[in-house]
């Protein structure tokens, strides 16, 4: 049975429940007398064991079976929740996901959690409370209007009985249908078929006929006497196609008892989620036994009874490919629409016209099948920002607003190391300690806004916090001392190029070096990432008040709107998002101002770039012409007028890499395709305002 | 079992190079090319190849030459190594052949002025020509073009 194809499923789900741990442990902490919140977390751990065992990941499966031990005894309250036992608990987390990103990266999910196997079990075993001892037997009230087993009547269950007393196997099988299956009710009987080689099936939920007509979801149950071993039924099941997953519980008397106990309490009972317990071990003890009845069913607190979602997992790969191939006809599309004008056949250009028109929307919908929400990216944030606050000794409230903005995958993928890095800051940097906090006459507890929102092509996230703000005489001294200014320079600077200056590289504020926010080598690369992401990030600070970073980002990378211009031979792309107007000007209105080339636009002067000059364009020189064409592009307030010798107009174009050979040219972001097939430069604006 | 390779040959003026074919994707007619400003003077431009742009650079530039003016015989040979795609303009490429790995020599210090850590070998072909085999990895080195760049700029 080859396992692979899963892999990538069962990493998907991990993360999941991972994240879903995470989210209710704190939400746990925050309430820790809510049992909801317990009976939640314990079912995806509970779930998160079963897989992990399923795909052969033992140490994780052991680690999670220990803190689902736990978890049981909070739900049962034998034990209450306390800090030492959340930070077990996180620590278990952690450990689970690195465990996770190690399969993720081919690993085999092996890790050192000797320690924090040994704190979970001292306080399993109630060392650490000095409480309560584990307990075997568990309230079966509490736990049976959640249980889904299958109802047995008398008759059945006196065969199951004998059987067992007879020395038979007697096992509770629960096998789940690949959800790509065409063929279930196919699967389903091959399953049949092959117990029925050896041994028996005593009863089958849903029933056997209801299963060969297809008409269940993607498990059944079934319990089944036979003289074979659990392992060797599990190699025969799993070694039919399409079966995704098995479980064997191997019953005695006193499980099937209580299995059936259970069944007859339960009030109308859904076949849907299947009970999950880890296949490598039949299990004898009631506990576990109790657990595994425990699975997903309706019977969750509100937030979990969701409507079942209509989507369906694609592989990011696949979105790439047609990505790519969507650039490719967008090329052709401008090829087709510079053939049709040329030709001059109507037609043929209404035909263009209305192959433009769908090829758009078209383009609208493959970008927003790239569009991810940000959510993705932030919902790891509340764990670490509780971590920090931990560490740090303050009390932070972590407020997300904007989660479901969604920007393109690309973007996501980058964005979250420099947030993380912006956060840390205004954990570390921003928000007062307790004691200062109080002094100021602020509440204690320190509030850090992460907002998310769109803005026409952008979208902004903003970190803020009520902390103690940026001083703009400690940053200008610090600036001054590590040499980022000089004094004068200092002087002469508005507070928003003061601000700036936590962007230089090697600059650090905080009077202690923090192993929390770097030691200054951080905010530099933030903003050189952010950059590069064709993205802006700008400070404004209020001292004593607090300090917002606002971080805009372009809603995706791939396709860009851009000005197409002509210098000589050569065209070039200038990207719509950086032009401010186009204009004309006469060559007397180039002033030479202090040895650089400045104009009068509206009002104030700005450089003028001769780009003929920055690029040695060979058969142009705007230095010849009597008027030039200019580009007014921008970069944050700054602006500077580029001259071109031909505006040719306004077109979506793709960018290409150019490949990893060539080193980093200053003034070149990319290259597209154009429609006539010749490759043209996309400027880089940022690069000619300095 | 002696080791066969198959090589593409291809030529520089009267020189002879060869440059094993699986190392190389596709041969290429000459078809426009856009120049990349401020790069080094052998670089001349990025092509579009079936919708993926490649950087495409003068062989005769990279290995000092003289570069002579672009012909009917003049192609572009587009090689890959790891997932770097360069194309090189050669005088003329026109010949697959097999050479034995043993006939393979050890470059003596200057091959028609193309130093010696750029080659791989001299083959010597049974009709008693001489083919130069090239060491792409070294060709391509990126290292050597940030050099070059800083001391040119």
């Amino acid at each position: 049975m080859d396992m692979n194809q899963y892999l990538s499923m069962f990493i998907d789900e991990s993360n999941d429940h991972l994240q879903s741990l995470n989210e209710n442990m704190l939400q746990l902490e925050a309430n820790p007398e809510d049992l909801g919140i317990v009976q939640v977390i314990f079912r995806s751990a509970h779930t998160l064991k079963g897989m992990a065992a399923t795909m052969g990941f033992e140490d994780l499966a052991s680690l999670t079976h220990k803190m689902e031990n736990v978890l049981d005894m909070v739900r049962n309250e034998k034990l209450k929740m306390q800090d030492y036992i959340f930070d077990t608990m996180f620590k278990s987390l952690d450990a689970l996901e690195t465990m996770v990103q190690d399969i993720t990266g081919g690993g085999e999910g092996k890790a050192d959690v000797s320690s924090i196997v040994a704190s979970l079990q001292a306080i399993e075993s109630g060392e650490w409370t000095g409480g309560s001892a584990p307990v075997a037997k568990v309230d079966k009230q509490t736990n049976s209007s959640i249980s889904n087993a299958v109802e047995l009547d008398e008759f059945q269950y006196s065969v199951l009985d004998q059987s067992i007393a007879e020395g038979h196997r007697v096992f509770y099988v629960d096998v789940l249908v690949s959800e790509h299956s065409q063929l279930k009710g196919v699967r389903a009987y091959m399953v049949f078929d092959m117990l029925e080689r050896s041994g028996e099936v005593v009863k089958a939920y849903p029933s056997v006929q209801d299963i060969e007509q297809e008409k269940f979801e993607r498990s059944f149950s079934l319990y089944y006497i036979t003289t074979k071993e659990a392992q060797e039924l599990e190699k025969g099941i799993m070694s039919i196609s399409e079966i995704e997953s098995v479980k064997l519980i191997q019953l005695d008397q006193e499980t099937l008892q209580q299995m059936t106990n259970q069944a007859a309490a339960a009030v109308a009972v859904e076949a849907a989620p299947a009970p999950e317990v880890g296949k490598d071990t039949p299990v004898l003890d009631s506990k576990p036994q109790e657990e595994g009845k425990a699975a997903p069913a309706k019977a969750a607190t509100p937030k979990q009874a969701a409507a079942p979602s209509r989507t369906i997992r694609v592989d990011i790969e696949r979105l790439d490919v047609l990505m790519n191939l969507f650039s490719e006809l967008l090329i052709d599309r401008s090829r087709l629409e510079q053939l049709a004008s040329e030709t001059g056949n109507n037609d043929l250009s209404d035909t263009v016209a209305h192959l433009s028109r769908v090829s758009t929307d078209l383009q609208n919908i493959v970008l927003k099948l790239r569009m991810v929400p940000v959510d993705t990216v932030f919902n790891r944030f509340p764990r670490m920002i509780r971590d920090l606050a931990k560490t740090l000794d303050k009390k932070i409230d972590l407020v997300i607003t904007g989660a479901e903005t969604e920007l393109d995958r690309t973007v996501i993928d980058e964005i979250g190391d420099p947030l993380v890095h912006l956060l840390r800051n205004a954990v570390d940097h921003g928000v007062e300690s307790i004691s200062e906090r109080v002094a100021a006459g602020k509440p204690e507890m320190g509030t850090v806004n992460l907002r998310a929102f769109h803005s026409g092509n952008h979208v902004f996230i903003e970190i803020e916090d009520d902390g103690k703000g940026i001083y703009r005489d400690k940053l200008l001294q610090t600036a001054i001392k590590r040499g980022v200014v000089t004094e004068e320079q200092g002087a002469k600077m508005s507070d928003d190029e003061v601000n700036q200056l936590l962007f230089a590289p090697g600059f650090s504020t905080a009077d202690k070096i923090s192993d929390i926010s770097g030691r200054g080598v951080g905010l530099d690369v933030v903003k050189s990432k952010i950059t590069s992401l064709g993205g802006n990030v700008t400070i404004t600070s209020t001292p004593g008040k607090g300090t917002n970073f606002s971080v805009q980002l372009p809603l995706t990378l791939s396709i860009i709107a851009a000005m197409l211009v002509r210098l000589g031979s050569e065209k070039y792309a200038v990207p719509l998002s950086s032009i401010v107007e186009t204009a004309i000007v006469q060559r007397e209105q180039v002033r030479n101002i202090h040895g650089n080339k400045m104009i009068t636009f509206r009002e104030s002067l700005i450089p003028y770039l001769s780009l003929s000059e920055v690029f040695g364009v060979p058969d142009f020189n705007d230095a010849d012409e009597k008027e030039t064409e200019i580009v007014v592009i921008r970069k944050g307030e700054r602006l500077a007028a580029v001259a071109v010798e031909e505006f040719i107009g306004q077109s979506e174009i793709v960018l290409k890499s150019m490949g990893t050979y060539l080193p980093a040219i200053e003034g070149i972001s990319g290259a597209t395709i154009l429609g006539d097939g010749q490759v043209a430069l996309i400027l880089d604006p940022n690069a000619f305002i300095k | 079992m002696e080791e066969e390779l198959k090589v593409i040959v291809f030529k520089l003026g009267t020189e002879e190079y060869g440059i094993e074919v699986d190392k190389v994707q596709t041969i290429e007619r000459m078809m426009p090319i856009t120049r990349v400003p401020k790069t080094l003077s052998f670089v001349k431009g990025v092509i579009n190849l079936r919708g993926v742009v490649i950087p495409v650079i003068d062989l005769r530039g990279r290995f000092s030459l003289a570069e002579t003016e672009y012909t009917d015989q003049t192609r572009i040979v587009i090689v890959g190594v790891d997932d770097m795609q360069v194309g090189f303009i050669v005088d003329s490429a026109n010949d697959v052949i097999d050479i034995k790995s043993s006939s393979i020599d050890t470059p003596p210090e200057v091959v028609g002025g193309v130093k010696a850590r750029y080659l791989r070998g001299v083959a010597k072909l049974d009709d008693g020509r001489l083919l130069i085999m090239l060491n792409l990895n070294e060709v391509l080195n990126k290292s050597e073009i940030v050099q070059l760049e800083s001391v040119e700029g």
